[in-house]
């Protein structure tokens, strides 16, 4: 909302900007008011230590937070008592992967990956590896896929874990877990899932895809930031060894007093999502269409990363050729987009994700996600769409780049000075 | 990356954008950087018989800081003799644009193409 300033001694109006239109929908999502107004109570009348045994205060916290456990439990297929409430999805994939492979890492000392998990993942890999594990980290094609067959070729019989992200947060392609699942229940080798932007917003069963292990954020799904949860598995049982150690909560994975209004924000977040995964769905197609139809139709050379056919529509990632990432986000100020993954962008490395998908330096370079969500308009599309077409001309002329390729040079075979 | 006002400035209202014709005589071209490296830097003067620089034109693709060095570096170099322009620094390109340190190498970059723009003007003078 713009506000109107008037300067005292000059009578001058200025309009403060207007804020950014927000496309960043896998950096974060905005709290759904509903989710706000169920998480309220919780932090003024009922404080209450769900831990507390001995009087209202606790039975009434406690009894939210098993609701909560209940809603999450039911967008996955799970059981209740499957669930453990983390901080976020960062502690539950640390708490998946390592915690397994602490619990069971005498005799089985082999992790497969994928390269285009998150850091978070791929960080708690590289830590095992200096612990003495082994770890595969799979390649992918060109849309971002696995391919089952190298994973298949890639099971030892000591591996312990296969752990492949549900939804990519970087190019938003979707793993085929129920494929993965057979496979590894096949081997019995656990099956670990980060389903970070997948959760509520794609059908995953934990029973039809054989997960033994998923990791579920709240801030991703119009929840709070804070809370998180780990999906255990109880039938076959698996076990891992705490990160955190102490009073024994949450059935002695994670210690520590649950966040009562952010678990209850967590659980509501989950239960809106399940019940309106349909009409998110259909709303997110609708304007991710008309969004990527007209990118494509009235600009040259944009390249979409990833994969439309096998892709979550919320996430689109294109490389617009010869325009630098960082210079289009500065352009494109009234829109809040990021370029590759948040994370990276405070480095100047191109994405390691495009790299995985063979996305040359180039277009790598180029590259803007864009994140489209269940706030976001279709004036605010309309809007993205016109600021876009309007700076990419306007970088464009500004391009060596462009102006060689307009003259018929290919830039491939310049010899270029790297530094 | 939240920018200095300067940077803003020079790529909100970018100095001297464009290109000269490569083949006249009295224009140097400079082409330096790499697409691989997210950077590319094309600045061309035009230099007068009195080896003054009369006008100097640049296209960049690049982060919003290469953009800003070279809008400056432009702006810096018109109406200076070549010995002169030859003379900046990439450090006080850096310095009047505020870049912080991992946008150091867009002022090198600058630096350069100023100083690979006045080599390629030398070498039409003595072909």
């Amino acid at each position: 909302m713009a506000l109107k300033v008037v300067n005292c001694d000059t009578g001058i109006i200025t309009k403060t900007p207007e804020k950014p239109i927000y496309l960043d929908y896998q950096a974060t999502t905005p709290l759904d008011p509903r989710v706000f107004d169920a998480m309220k109570p919780y932090f003024l009348e009922k404080f209450g230590n769900p831990h507390s045994r001995s009087h209202q205060y606790g039975w009434e916290a406690e009894e939210a937070t098993e609701i909560a456990r209940n809603q999450v439990a039911d967008v996955i297929n799970a059981n209740e008592k499957e669930i453990v409430f983390t901080s976020g999805a960062t502690e539950s994939n640390n708490m998946a992967i390592k915690g397994l492979a602490h619990f069971y890492g005498k005799d089985k000392k082999h992790i497969i990956t994928v390269q285009t998990e998150h850091k978070c993942v791929l960080d708690s890999c590289r830590h095992l590896e200096q612990e003495g594990f082994e770890v595969t980290y799979l390649p992918v094609e060109k849309t971002g896929l696995i391919n089952l067959e190298t994973l298949k070729s890639a099971i030892r019989p000591d591996t312990l874990l296969v752990s492949v992200m549900a939804v990519n947060n970087e190019i938003g392609i979707i793993q085929p877990l129920a494929e993965i699942g057979k496979i590894t229940r096949e081997k019995g080798v656990f099956f670990h899932s980060d389903l970070a932007q997948a959760f509520g917003k794609i059908e995953i069963n934990v029973e039809a895809m054989n997960l033994d292990l998923a990791s579920i954020s709240g801030h991703k799904i119009y929840g709070p930031k804070g809370i998180g949860a780990l999906f255990v598995r109880r039938r076959p049982r698996v076990r891992l060894e705490a990160l955190i150690n102490g009073g024994g909560q949450e059935r002695g994975f994670r210690s520590g007093t649950l966040p009562t209004p952010l678990v209850v924000g967590l659980g509501e977040a989950a239960r809106i999502a399940k019940e309106e995964m349909q009409k998110d769905s259909v709303h997110i197609k609708k304007l991710s269409d008309k969004f990527y139809n007209s990118i494509v139709k009235e600009i040259p050379d944009v390249f979409l990363n990833g994969s439309r056919e096998f892709g979550y529509a919320g996430n689109l990632n294109l490389s617009f050729a010869y325009i630098e990432g960082e210079s289009m986000i500065m352009a494109i100020r009234g829109l809040a987009v990021s370029s590759g993954s948040a994370c990276t962008s405070a480095s100047l490395e191109p994405s390691y994700v495009l790299h995985a998908l063979g996305v040359g330096d180039e277009l790598a370079h180029t590259s803007i996600r864009f994140g489209i969500g269940r706030f976001t308009t279709e004036t605010e599309i309309d809007k993205a769409i016109d600021i876009i077409k309007t700076n990419v001309n306007k970088l464009r002329e500004m391009s060596p780049l462009w102006d060689m390729v307009q003259e018929g040079i290919d830039i491939s075979k310049i010899e270029w000075t790297h530094h | 990356m939240a920018y200095g006002e300067k940077v803003i400035d020079h790529y909100e209202n970018p100095r001297n954008v464009g290109k000269m014709d490569k083949s006249s005589k009295n224009v140097g071209t400079g082409l330096v950087g790499a697409p691989a490296c997210g950077d590319v830097m094309q600045l061309q003067i035009q230099v007068n018989d009195y080896g003054i620089i009369e006008d100097a034109k640049f296209k960049t693709f690049g982060c919003g800081s290469a953009i800003a060095s070279s809008s400056l570096a432009t702006e810096w170099i018109k109406g200076k003799s070549l010995d002169q322009a030859y003379e900046i620094k990439n450090t006080q390109i850096a310095n009047e644009l505020a870049l912080p340190p991992v946008k150091i190498h867009c002022s090198v970059l600058a630096e350069d193409a100023i100083k690979s723009a006045i080599e390629d003007y030398k070498q039409k003078q003595s072909d």
